[in-house]
């Protein structure tokens, strides 16, 4: 070390590309590996569940109650008794935060689904679309922005939640958090706290770009107006 | 299935040891400890959040600090706010990690109060000025208790927000139920770190009970729709 602390530019261009493990640069993809995992696995699983919960509408009462109480559950115990059986690895991350994914997307599919105004599904019905062709053509496309909708809180939360793996040893970015605290140290903190918001917002931007892009016709419609 | 009965090996081991039941580490202290630190941090949040939803929610005025904490708090990560204050602050008291909690748990009562506001029907507040009740009446006779079912969903979801991140917070020093793993993981006693572990998902769970009950007894049984009106 040289005289004085470092200032934060001097300690990212120093951190960032070390070599090892815990440079900036890899501590940042295994922060995108372990966020952007379970947003696409949280969707994957919960489009079907979704569309089960609308198809029967018995299942819904017991499945948002089940994700109601899988929400409230902290992240750290669970990575906990998750070590038992994952062991300490980025799975034990990851398993979780689909789970709390998958509570907020149930409830935003079914809504999606239920946003579909009836007189669009009889059109659909009246111009002979089959079951599945009315799904994927007019009752999905409608339901997009409420799906986005709820995909977006899944990614900020989901992006600034890994870093609680940091205390299990897999936190991605969270790990500069550890590190500042164990010898007391200010700009790891600072870097760890934006590079984290700076990933959200990118997140966040990058799904309202895909709503314009997934549902024309609402910017069309504002254009007449 | 070994890990399973390494799992129960594990629990009876913690909650089996009659020296885990009394003294400043034991259970019962710890989780008093939990309750206090939470509930000291959502009491704080509540009285900051109602009103300035309220406020915000009646006068129409600064919707865009509801808008803007709601995605700041989503997006900030609690273990780096909450090892940011301590190197501010120090940790010679706990209100260094106090404060994170309060300003994490602000949030979701200020949008829910501001959108259950808001989402009154406006005939509702007409006919409650028309029946000659003034700005803070029809607030707090017709606003608050049609309101009030977003409200108490935002105080539950604080409180997830709070019992989570008071765990966490014992990696800065603070007690509670957190101790139990932090201290156990450090020192690979894993019968704490499981012990630890099942009592705070069971605190949660009771956490989110005493709430729905909260909601039964205090929503007015003309806005649950528990009383039919014709």
């Amino acid at each position: 070390m040289g005289d004085g602390p470092p200032s934060i530019w001097e300690w990212i261009a120093r951190n960032w590309d070390t070599g090892r493990v815990d440079s900036i640069r890899n501590l940042l993809t295994d922060h995108l590996t372990m966020s952007l995992v379970p947003i696409l696995l949280s969707l994957v699983v919960a489009l079907p569940l979704g569309l089960a919960c609308v198809r029967w509408r018995w299942l819904y009462q017991p499945t948002s109650g089940l994700m109601n109480i899988v929400y409230a559950i902290p992240s750290l115990p669970i990575f906990m008794l998750l070590i038992s059986v994952t062991g300490l690895s980025q799975t034990t991350v990851i398993i979780p935060l689909t789970f709390y994914g998958m509570a907020v997307l149930i409830p935003a599919v079914v809504d999606g689904l239920g946003s579909v105004p009836d007189h669009v599904r009889q059109s659909a019905v009246a111009m002979g679309f089959t079951p599945l062709r009315r799904l994927l053509a007019v009752e999905l496309p409608i339901a997009v922005p409420v799906v986005l909708a709820g995909l977006r809180v899944v990614a900020v939360s989901s992006i600034s939640l890994v870093s609680v793996g940091a205390l299990i040893g897999q936190g991605g970015l969270g790990s500069l958090f550890t590190r500042a605290y164990q010898n007391p140290f200010m700009p790891p903190v600072i870097v760890g706290i934006v590079l984290i918001v700076a990933l959200a917002l990118v997140a966040d931007g990058l799904l309202v770009l895909a709503q314009r892009l997934l549902t024309p016709w609402v910017r069309a419609r504002k254009g007449r107006a | 299935m070994s890990w399973l009965i390494a799992f129960f090996d594990w629990l009876v081991e913690f909650f089996g040891d009659p020296a885990r039941w009394s003294g400043p580490d034991g259970i019962p202290a710890r989780l008093l400890e939990h309750l206090e630190f939470s509930a000291l941090a959502l009491a704080l949040a509540v009285l900051i959040a109602v009103p300035l939803g309220l406020l915000i929610g009646h006068t129409g005025r600064g919707e865009v600090v509801v808008v803007v904490s709601a995605n700041l708090a989503r997006a900030l990560p609690t273990l780096g706010l909450l090892v940011m204050f301590v190197l501010l602050l120090g940790a010679a008291s706990v209100w260094p990690v106090i404060i994170p909690l309060v300003l994490l748990a602000v949030p979701p009562i200020l949008v829910n109060t501001f959108e259950g506001i808001k989402g009154v029907d406006p005939e509702l507040r007409d006919a409650a000025y028309g029946m000659g009740l003034r700005g803070g009446q029809v607030l707090g006779r017709v606003l608050v208790p049609v309101a009030l079912p977003l409200i108490l969903l935002g105080c539950r979801l604080s409180a997830i927000q709070v019992v989570a991140t008071t765990t966490v917070a014992a990696y800065t020093g603070l007690g509670g139920l957190g101790r139990f793993i932090i201290d156990g993981f450090a020192t690979k006693d894993y019968a704490r770190v499981v012990g630890g572990s099942v009592l705070i998902v069971l605190f949660a769970l009771v956490v989110q009970i005493l709430f729905a009950l909260a909601q039964r007894v205090t929503v007015s049984p003309g806005v649950s729709r528990r009383l039919k009106v014709r």
